[in-house]
């Protein structure tokens, strides 16, 4: 059996574990590739005008998916913890493609707990969905989880060491995963930061947990998880980075308060808020961040 | 100093909100913000972030006006989708305009009855726990009478004999609530105002041609974001069902979220976030019920109603009934959602035409 897994929103956040979990219970994976014009076009053939970017470039996955596999991986999360809730786009992910691509046969998972269902009964459900036994399923779970872990570990030990670095400017980049990590979204530009002999380093890889606490210094009243975990990395990391990118994808529902929210709120620190659309040329992006890292520069010299 | 308590507006709730307020805080000055205006959505957007939905702009200019006027004390509720961030992100704002002033916000888990006491003592009032329950209790009560009213209206205003009859009696309705103060009272007049409104002369074919509102709550309850659409819709002799009001956001909805979920059929396995939701029900419903268009109203960019619309486009092919989507922004003509609505309702009664021609002609099939 092959499952299809999107490149998109979650993956950059679950992939791992997918991958491992599949592999576990012995399943084939086909992960569809880096996000590039077609897809794109695609995705946005398929999808509501008014729908965030990373969104529409998911339905571009889904479509690029269809027919390569026998399941498409479509999970649904709802909350994490108490009061940590995920936006309202990737609870209505799994209905979207259903009604938009009709007869598409989907694996899901549900991941809800305010409602009793944590992530391990969520896998073990798939899992025994997929056909094997529960204890199969939960050590795939253990497994993939732990795997995840170790990867984990390991990105933000490689973050802490580009950080101890002195001698060349470092930019956080304040994103959602799928953004900065995107082939086409975020990825040129930390490619063209890197160009020009900077340093990038991503709030995704910073330490959640320690993020998660540190939100609360800059508010206490988000209650969307991934939006805790890069704000609070901007506390974690203040004192090492020269200055901040918000890479925000248009119109992103969260990311339009909590921007505002961070801009009026960390006053010590250069930011700039870079909106990435569709239409968007890569000249115009270039500029910003040439003038935006010399503005760093300047204020380093004084 | 005295307090000067104020909270922004959307439909009618200003009036209740203001009953309640008045019979916590009886030391204080309840004063709703002005009555929002085109002034009112400039200011708001001149000091919102860029892209964020419209009610927040609303808000914002809301609390700006009345802070103009001397409010002191605030108030903001707040949960479901990004709806929950608006009070601190509004906070931050206005104080960096310069404003002084109390900001207390009701956020989501927070609107537990003993959690409100607390919220209302921390303001400053002196009643015990009880009374602040009755006076709860009171004013949700009203709040379900105001909605039924008000649906009530809604359905049959287009179809009034002499003009104004409705309006008249609804603002003389609202003066005869603010002297409300315990049940008595408002069972007298619940029972005379629902016999009044039933009362005035109405002229309504059977088969008239009937559209549903569905959507996001800000811009389906609070008219001046929608440009008066229902009135709109009235005038051109249109019944008007509208489901989302406050009685069904608080107390309808937990209670049937399940309901609602598997109402909705194939159309969802999972919910969508806030009134996502229920616009995929309700539409379903709509549909099945016969109605002749369903409108769908959101701000622009409202992350569950964009959920909603793979859905909704799926009724309508379904079931056969259009569905016309309005995105509302500050930057909306008042002009474009007249000439969208004219059309979408010479549509709706070609329709209705082209369809009774059928059955005609199939009756005559069938007779010879």
């Amino acid at each position: 059996m092959t499952i299809g897994l999107p490149r998109a929103l979650l993956y950059y956040r679950y992939g791992v574990i997918w991958e491992a979990f599949f592999k576990i219970i012995g399943c084939k994976t086909i992960t569809s590739p880096e996000t590039n014009k077609q897809i794109l076009n695609d995705g946005i053939r398929f999808s509501i005008d008014e729908c965030c970017l990373p969104s529409k470039i998911y339905m571009g996955h889904v479509y690029y998916l269809i027919g390569k596999c026998d399941y498409i991986l479509i999970p649904r999360i709802a909350s994490c913890k108490k009061r940590n809730d995920v936006c309202v786009k990737l609870n209505a992910m799994y209905d979207i493609v259903k009604n938009t691509f009709g007869d598409i046969s989907i694996l899901d998972y549900n991941v809800d707990n305010h409602n009793g269902l944590n992530e391990r009964r969520a896998f073990i459900n798939m899992g025994r969905a997929l056909g094997c036994s529960y204890a199969k399923a939960l050590s795939a779970y253990k497994n993939a989880k732990k795997a995840d872990k170790l990867l984990y570990e390991k990105k933000v030990e490689n973050q802490n060491r580009l950080l101890e670095n002195n001698d060349k400017l470092k930019i956080l980049i304040v994103s959602h995963s799928y953004n900065c990590h995107d082939k086409f979204l975020g990825y040129p530009i930390s490619d063209y930061i890197k160009k020009l002999n900077c340093v990038s380093v991503f709030a995704d890889a910073a330490d959640r947990e320690k993020s998660v606490v540190m939100s609360r210094k800059i508010s206490d009243s988000l209650y969307w998880i991934y939006n805790k975990e890069s704000i609070g990395s901007i506390k974690v990391l203040e004192d090492k980075v020269n200055g901040i990118i918000l890479l925000t994808a248009f119109p992103c529902g969260p990311d339009s308060l909590v921007n505002e929210l961070i801009m009026r709120k960390v006053r010590d620190i250069p930011v700039i808020n870079i909106i990435l659309d569709e239409l968007q040329g890569e000249a115009g992006i270039q500029t910003r961040i040439e003038s935006f890292l010399d503005v760093i520069k300047d204020r380093a010299r004084l | 100093m005295k307090k000067i308590i104020s909270f922004p507006h959307i439909g009618n709730y200003h009036i209740p909100i203001e009953i309640l307020l008045k019979l916590i805080f009886k030391d204080s000055v309840i004063m709703p913000a002005p009555k929002t205006t085109k002034r009112t959505l400039e200011l708001g957007s001149r000091y919102s972030p860029d892209f964020v939905c419209v009610p927040f702009k609303y808000n914002l200019g809301n609390y700006i006006e009345a802070l103009e006027n001397g409010a002191n004390v605030l108030i903001q509720a707040g949960g479901g989708c990004r709806y929950g961030y608006y009070a601190e992100i509004q906070e931050l704002i206005l104080r960096d305009l310069g404003y002084e002033f109390k900001f207390v916000k009701l956020i989501g888990h927070d609107l537990h009855p003993l959690n409100m006491f607390r919220v209302c003592k921390s303001i400053g009032t002196n009643i015990s726990f009880f009374r602040f329950l009755y006076y709860l209790l009171l004013v949700i009560k009203m709040v379900g009478f105001i909605d039924r009213t008000e649906a009530y209206i809604r359905e049959n205003i287009g179809f009034e004999v002499m003009e104004n009859s409705f309006d008249k009696l609804h603002a003389e309705f609202f003066g005869k609530l603010r002297d409300i103060s315990n049940f008595t009272s408002l069972a007298h007049v619940t029972k005379e105002y629902e016999k009044a409104f039933r009362k005035i002369k109405i002229d309504k074919p059977e088969n008239c041609l009937k559209v549903g509102v569905v959507g996001e709550l800000y811009t389906a309850m609070e008219p001046f974001s929608n440009y008066f659409l229902e009135r709109e819709l009235a005038k051109n002799k249109v019944q008007v069902s509208r489901f989302i009001t406050v009685t069904f956001l608080f107390f309808q909805k937990p209670r049937d979220i399940k309901k609602i979920l598997k109402s909705a059929g194939k159309y969802l396995k999972y919910t969508i976030g806030a009134d996502g939701t229920d616009s995929v029900e309700r539409s379903k419903t709509l549909a099945e019920l016969g109605y002749d268009g369903i409108i769908h109203v959101k701000p622009f960019g409202c992350m569950p109603e964009v959920n909603a619309m793979p859905m909704l486009n799926n009724i309508g092919r379904d079931y056969k009934i259009p569905v016309l989507y309005f995105s509302f922004d500050s930057q909306t003509s008042e002009t474009g959602v007249k000439t969208r609505l004219e059309a979408f309702y010479d549509m709706l009664e070609m329709r209705r035409k082209s369809r009774e021609d059928i059955t005609k002609f199939e009756n005559r099939v069938s007779w010879s």
